[in-house]
This record gives structure tokens, C-alpha cells and sequence, in this order.
């Protein structure tokens, strides 16, 4: 995985000090909240309904031993013991104080993390596959490029004002694990017909309270014209994006107002200008990136064979490990979705715990999902059975990624100020209700947002509910159809919306629908979208 | 209109306050002009070379909409005063530095240190942008 060398660790050290520079200006009174509060945000820090959130970046999702344990540490120092992984793949902790976070960045930064443009109206932390590298089906190791766009996003002078927030996902598989046509740029890395490795946009795609998929802009940007081809896309949106009306912001609505064709052709213009100007990084410095995130040293000995005799054990492999490229491999998902817990929180001895076992089995490397879970991407399937009983051991051997208990739910009314309705009590309920249920039901995803604002992706779920505000009650509206992957589609609102019992007691019925017309290997999306929603209204409005 | 607090230019100021695009475009005498978010600073492209002075206004410090103005500028060569004017927080200086800005008129004067401090936090940067510095990616490669 990336290191860094003296500049990259340069450049966080002197952020810290920046921001310790405006705490103390904000103490001090010399710079007031109104003032202040883009400037945390750049940061991470949001002020939430009962305290500071500390949200701290994981660029594209990969971590080493040593940062996981250092956030399970920060977790127990500065935090109440837990912290929360996103859907973007970072981490927040949701109880800091303001003149504590100076300290704690240089704590982070010690082991090369920071919170930098993990917030605002800014380029965001890059997200990708969680697969990367492991992955059986992709052409290349997206990570690379991600960096490479990582380097060029942070602090860059021109888009640190930008109309709203701004965030890109770049993925080279053919199943898309990333929602990468869900963000305001998505980058596919292809292969042209000359066999040479570029990059697809997509621009305009996102969730909020307009949801967008994003339209393909270009199928081939060339590796040496990749940040050019970026920072158009970007200026174009700096100068035109609508700043009138902060829910009409973001790209998609500059796309989808001027229409796919004329955003591409005033991109493509801003492009052939910037061309001129040699902005691009050279060459040189994507392979000296790339040098960073060549492959382990694997066992090519390691024996292709399972032990599959313990059934709970078996049970585990066949619903959280993926195949891996390397034969003798896995890829392991621990997840983060203990029946009746709140998805994505770990305790701090449980991500030290999780620090250990990447170390021990996955050469010492981690990834945080979007669906807020954490992979060990290279364990030796003769080392599965070892790490499936200290995971076991550890409470952290769940066997449900993918199904119905693996639900994605944002932090919700408990601690976000935006939210309208609570969503962890109505996860923890979902998620007991389904809990014997859940392996007859299969592939299910289910995702949780406590308001318009989607960051529990409640838009992308095979069921989405959507918390509101209704007379000062919480109610939760259900959506049917959303997917994320490589057939995106966007869920469709059922009708009226239900209580927080009466939503369990919905998806309960809708889930018998699927049940009972289930043909083959359907998943409920698929039978959802051949039935299409009436029988499912049917049975939960009767 | 604000006085420059911080100019980083030799040549003596335009004495002259910047007039609007459209009044730019009908005195063909006019040398300073003045750039409202709204403005598309290429509509300025054919006349840069009797221009000695460009306003550009941030009205609100969140409107970034002057930095990529100020980018396109220099961009297209021009070499006189650009100066940036409005609500212009000490934390968003070096960043404005960094576009082009080589002149700063803000409506509330900053603190000295505080902007001095701003104009020298990063020793290095990852990209390149108006004021030539060199990027890091290539100061690693030569």
C-alpha cells in the first residue's frame, strides 16, 4: 500500500498546524463560527447535535495495521470507546472536543492519516473497491489512480470553494462494488482497443435529495491526460454549477440542466485549453505510485483446498469470502453487522483486534467497505479456519454480508443534525426481526437514511427506507428497486409511509411477496423488477 | 471600495477603480475593470492586453467562483494587477496567491501575522496552478 515519502508527510504535518492555528483563532474569539465552520469542515469536524464529529479519512478505503490500531486507540482516548466506519469509507468518531482535535490529527499523522477534505464544499476522499488487488475480475489495480487523483485533489487551490461537495470513486472491475455511477465522478479504468489502459467519467451521478446516475461523459481518457481531464470537468463546474439554492448544487443538476451533451462539449473545450497549459503530473510519478501497491509476496504453495467440516465455519466462508486472483486465497469480509448492533461501529479493542489479524493474515493490510464492513483482502484459505475463531472470539464473525442483517444505515437522529428520524433503533430492529429469516431471503440489500440527504444510500437499496419528519412524528417511507452495482437503478417509493414498528412489520410483508414469487435464483430485486411493484403495494397496504 | 491591504507587484497601482464588464465593453479607454462572480472572465480575453488592473469580487468568501476567474486569466497571459476584493478570509489567502491574485483589497483588513503565516504554510504544493511554483509530483522526478 502507499507510503509516504517526506513531502506527502510534509504536507499533513503542516495541516495540522494550520488547523491548530484556527482552533486557537476560534478559542481566542478571533474568528467567529460563521467563519469557522468551512474551515473545521475542511477538516472533518462537524458539530453534530450533542457534540463534535471527527470524521478521518481512509483514501480509498485501504489501511494498515498500525493506522487500524491507532483508530481503535483514538476511539478509546478521545471518543466513549467506538467508531463509526462510513459509506465512504472513512471513519467517524462522534464525541470529540474542539480544543482536543489539534492533538489528535498529530496523533493521526504519525501514522500517515489525517481528516483532510473529509467535508465541505471540496473535493472529498476518493473512494474505490474494496477488492482492489484481490479482486479475481479486474483488469488493473484502481488504488493507483485513486492516489495519484488523491495528491492532486488536496488542497488544490482553485476547488476548495466549490458549490457543494464533490466526490469521486474510481473502480477497475466489471461488477462495480463502489456505486461508482453514484458520485459526481465516477472513473471506470478500461482498456481501449489497442490494449492500452485509460479512464471512463462519468459525471453527475448522486444520491441526496434528487438522485442521479451518473451519464458516461467520456469512455477513454488517456493516462497521460487524466488530471487535465479531471480538473476541466471540475473548473467547468467551479465557474457554472448553481450556487442560488444549496440543494440544486451539486453537478448532477448542472448536468442534467444543460444536458449530458453540452456539459461534455463545454468539458471538452476547458480540456483542449488545459491541455496547453501542462498541468498533467508526468508519467513517472503513476508508476512510482503504482511500485507502492504491487502485489504481496503470496504463497504460491498455499494449498487451493478447504476445510469445510465445521458447518459454522463453512457457513461464514460461503457468505463473507470472495475469491481472490491468487489461487490459495480469499478475500475476507468481517462484518460490521452484529445482529441487533448499529451498523459500522467497532470498538476500540475490536479494530485492535482487527489491526492484529490483518497483520497476522492479510499481510498486514485492511479495507473499509461502503456497505461500512471491513476486508482482510489476502488470507491463505488454510489460514480461514485461525481467523474465523479469533473473529468468532472477538464478536465479529457475523455471517451475513449481503443479506438483510448487512444493512446500511447512517448515524440518524441519535447524532446527526440534519436528520428528521432516528436510524440505528430501526436497523437494530430490522435487523433482530430477520435474523433466523435472512439466509432463505439471499442477496438483500437493505439501506437506511434518516433523511432526504440519502448518506445511508437509501436510494441504492434492494430496500431503501427513508426516515422524514411527519408532524413532528418520525416516519419512515419504503422504496423497492435500488441497486448500486453494475445495473444501477434508483428504488421507488411504495406509498404512504409507517411508524417505526410498522416499517419492520412492511419490509416483514414485502419479503413474503418475494418469497412467494420467487422464480430460480431470483433475488427479491430481480423478482421486484419482472413483478413489478403492485403485488408487493398489495401486501403491505392491505 | 476597500483599500489594498497586501500588493505583490513593483509597478505603481492603477489610481483608477475597476468598471463593470459592461461598461468595459463600450469605453474602449477604460484599463481597470471589475469581475462580479456572475462574469465570465473570457469576455475580458480580447482585450487583456490594455488592461493594467482586474477586480475580481468575492461578495461572500463561499462563492470560490474568483478562483477559477482568476486562473483563466493568467491562463490566457495576462500579466497585470489582479487584485481580489470583497469578503477575503486570511485562511483562503495563499490559496488565492496560488490562482493568481497578486493584489488584496479585503472589506475587513486581516490580522499582519495571521496573513503572513497563511502566505507561507505550505512549503510545498501537489499541483500546479498560477503561481509556478513547482508541483511536488515533479520535484520527485526532477
Amino acid at each position: 500500500m502507499y507510503k509516504y515519502d517526506t513531502y506527502d508527510q510534509a504536507m499533513v504535518d503542516a495541516r495540522v498546524e494550520e488547523f491548530r492555528d484556527q482552533v486557537k483563532r476560534r478559542l481566542e474569539g478571533h474568528l467567529s463560527e460563521d467563519h469557522f465552520k468551512p474551515l473545521r469542515l475542511q477538516n472533518g469536524l462537524y458539530l453534530q447535535l450533542h457534540a463534535y464529529m471527527l470524521r478521518v479519512a481512509i483514501p480509498y478505503g485501504t489501511l494498515s495495521s498500525a493506522q487500524m490500531r491507532v483508530l481503535g486507540d483514538i476511539a478509546d482516548k478521545y471518543d466513549r470507546g467506538y467508531g463509526h466506519f462510513t459509506t465512504r469509507q472513512n471513519i467517524q468518531y462522534n464525541w470529540i472536543q474542539l480544543d482536543q482535535t489539534p492533538d489528535l490529527l498529530a496523533e493521526l499523522a504519525k501514522v500517515e492519516m489525517h481528516a483532510i477534505q473529509t467535508s465541505g464544499n471540496c473535493i472529498r476522499n476518493i473512494s474505490s473497491d474494496q477488492y482492489a488487488g484481490a479482486a479475481a475480475d479486474e483488469i488493473v489495480d484502481p488504488r493507483p489512480y485513486a492516489e495519484l487523483l488523491r495528491q492532486w485533489s488536496s488542497f488544490h487551490p482553485e476547488f476548495l470553494v466549490l458549490p457543494r461537495k464533490f466526490k469521486i470513486a474510481v473502480i477497475a472491475s466489471e461488477t462495480d462494488r463502489a456505486a461508482m455511477k453514484l458520485h459526481d465522478i465516477g472513473i471506470r479504468m478500461v482498456r481501449n482497443a489497442a490494449g492500452e489502459i485509460g479512464a471512463a467519467f462519468y459525471v453527475g451521478g448522486g444520491m441526496g435529495r434528487t438522485p442521479m446516475i451518473a451519464p458516461l461523459v467520456r469512455a477513454f481518457v488517456p493516462l497521460d491526460q487524466l488530471i487535465t481531464y479531471a480538473e476541466a470537468c471540475l473548473r467547468v463546474y467551479n465557474r457554472y454549477g448553481r450556487r442560488d439554492n444549496k440543494y440544486k448544487a451539486r453537478i448532477k443538476i448542472l448536468v442534467h440542466e444543460l444536458g449530458k451533451d453540452e456539459y461534455t462539449r463545454q468539458v471538452e473545450e476547458e480540456f483542449a485549453h488545459l491541455l496547453t497549459q501542462g498541468i498533467e503530473p508526468p508519467l513517472a510519478e503513476l508508476e512510482r505510485i503504482k511500485a507502492h501497491f504491487t502485489d504481496p509476496a503470496y504463497d504460491t504453495a498455499a494449498p487451493d483446498t478447504l476445510d469445510r467440516s465445521d458447518p459454522d465455519f463453512a457457513l461464514w466462508v460461503d457468505r463473507n469470502c470472495a475469491a481472490h486472483k491468487q489461487p490459495g486465497y480469499m478475500i475476507a469480509t468481517i462484518s460490521l453487522k452484529p445482529v441487533g448492533g448499529i451498523p459500522g461501529d467497532a470498538s476500540g479493542e475490536q479494530m485492535r483486534v482487527m489491526a492484529d489479524l490483518g497483520l497476522k493474515y492479510s499481510f498486514d493490510e485492511l479495507r473499509v467497505t461502503h456497505a461500512q464492513n471491513i476486508v482482510l483482502p489476502h488470507v491463505r484459505k488454510a489460514d480461514l479456519y485461525d481467523l474465523w475463531q479469533q473473529l468468532d472470539a472477538a464478536g465479529l464473525a457475523t455471517a451475513n454480508l449481503d443479506l438483510i442483517g448487512d444493512i446500511i444505515a447512517c448515524p440518524g437522529l441519535d447524532y446527526c443534525s440534519l436528520a428528521n428520524a432516528r436510524s440505528i433503533p430501526v436497523a437494530q430492529k430490522i435487523s433482530e426481526r430477520f435474523a433466523a429469516k435472512q439466509a432463505d431471503l439471499g442477496e438483500l440489500k437493505l439501506k437506511i437514511s434518516g433523511c432526504i440527504n440519502a448518506c445511508g444510500h437509501h436510494h441504492a437499496g434492494h430496500i431503501g427506507i427513508l426516515g422524514v419528519d411527519k408532524k413532528g412524528t418520525e416516519n419512515y417511507q419504503l422504496l423497492l428497486g435500488g441497486c448500486e452495482g453494475d445495473d444501477t437503478s434508483l428504488g421507488q417509493i411504495t406509498g404512504p409511509g409507517f411508524s417505526e414498528d410498522g416499517i419492520v412489520d412492511a419490509i416483514d410483508k414485502a419479503t413474503d411477496v418475494y418469497l412467494a414469487h420467487k422464480q430460480g435464483d431470483e433475488r427479491l430485486l430481480d423478482t421486484y423488477r419482472r413483478i413489478g411493484m403492485a403485488p408487493f403495494k398489495e401486501a403491505i397496504y392491505e | 471600495m476597500s483599500d489594498v491591504q497586501f500588493r505583490f507587484r513593483t509597478d505603481d497601482a492603477v489610481a483608477d477603480p475597476g468598471v463593470t464588464v459592461d461598461v468595459f465593453g463600450a469605453q474602449t479607454n477604460a484599463s481597470a475593470v471589475r469581475l462580479e462572480p456572475g462574469d465570465d472572465a473570457r469576455d475580458l480575453l480580447p482585450h487583456l492586453d490594455r488592461i493594467k488592473l482586474i477586480e475580481v469580487n468575492f461578495p461572500s468568501f463561499t462563492d470560490g467562483r474568483g478562483f477559477s476567474s482568476a486562473r483563466v486569466l493568467r491562463e490566457a497571459g495576462y500579466t497585470g494587477e489582479l487584485r481580489a476584493v470583497g469578503e477575503l478570509p486570511v485562511d483562503h489567502l495563499g490559496h488565492l496567491r496560488r490562482c493568481g491574485f497578486d493584489s488584496f483589497a479585503p472589506d475587513i483588513p486581516l490580522n499582519p501575522v495571521d496573513a503572513e503565516a497563511a502566505l507561507a504554510r505550505w512549503e510545498h504544493v501537489y499541483q500546479p496552478a498560477a503561481d509556478g511554483r513547482v508541483p511536488i509530483w515533479n520535484l520527485r522526478h526532477g
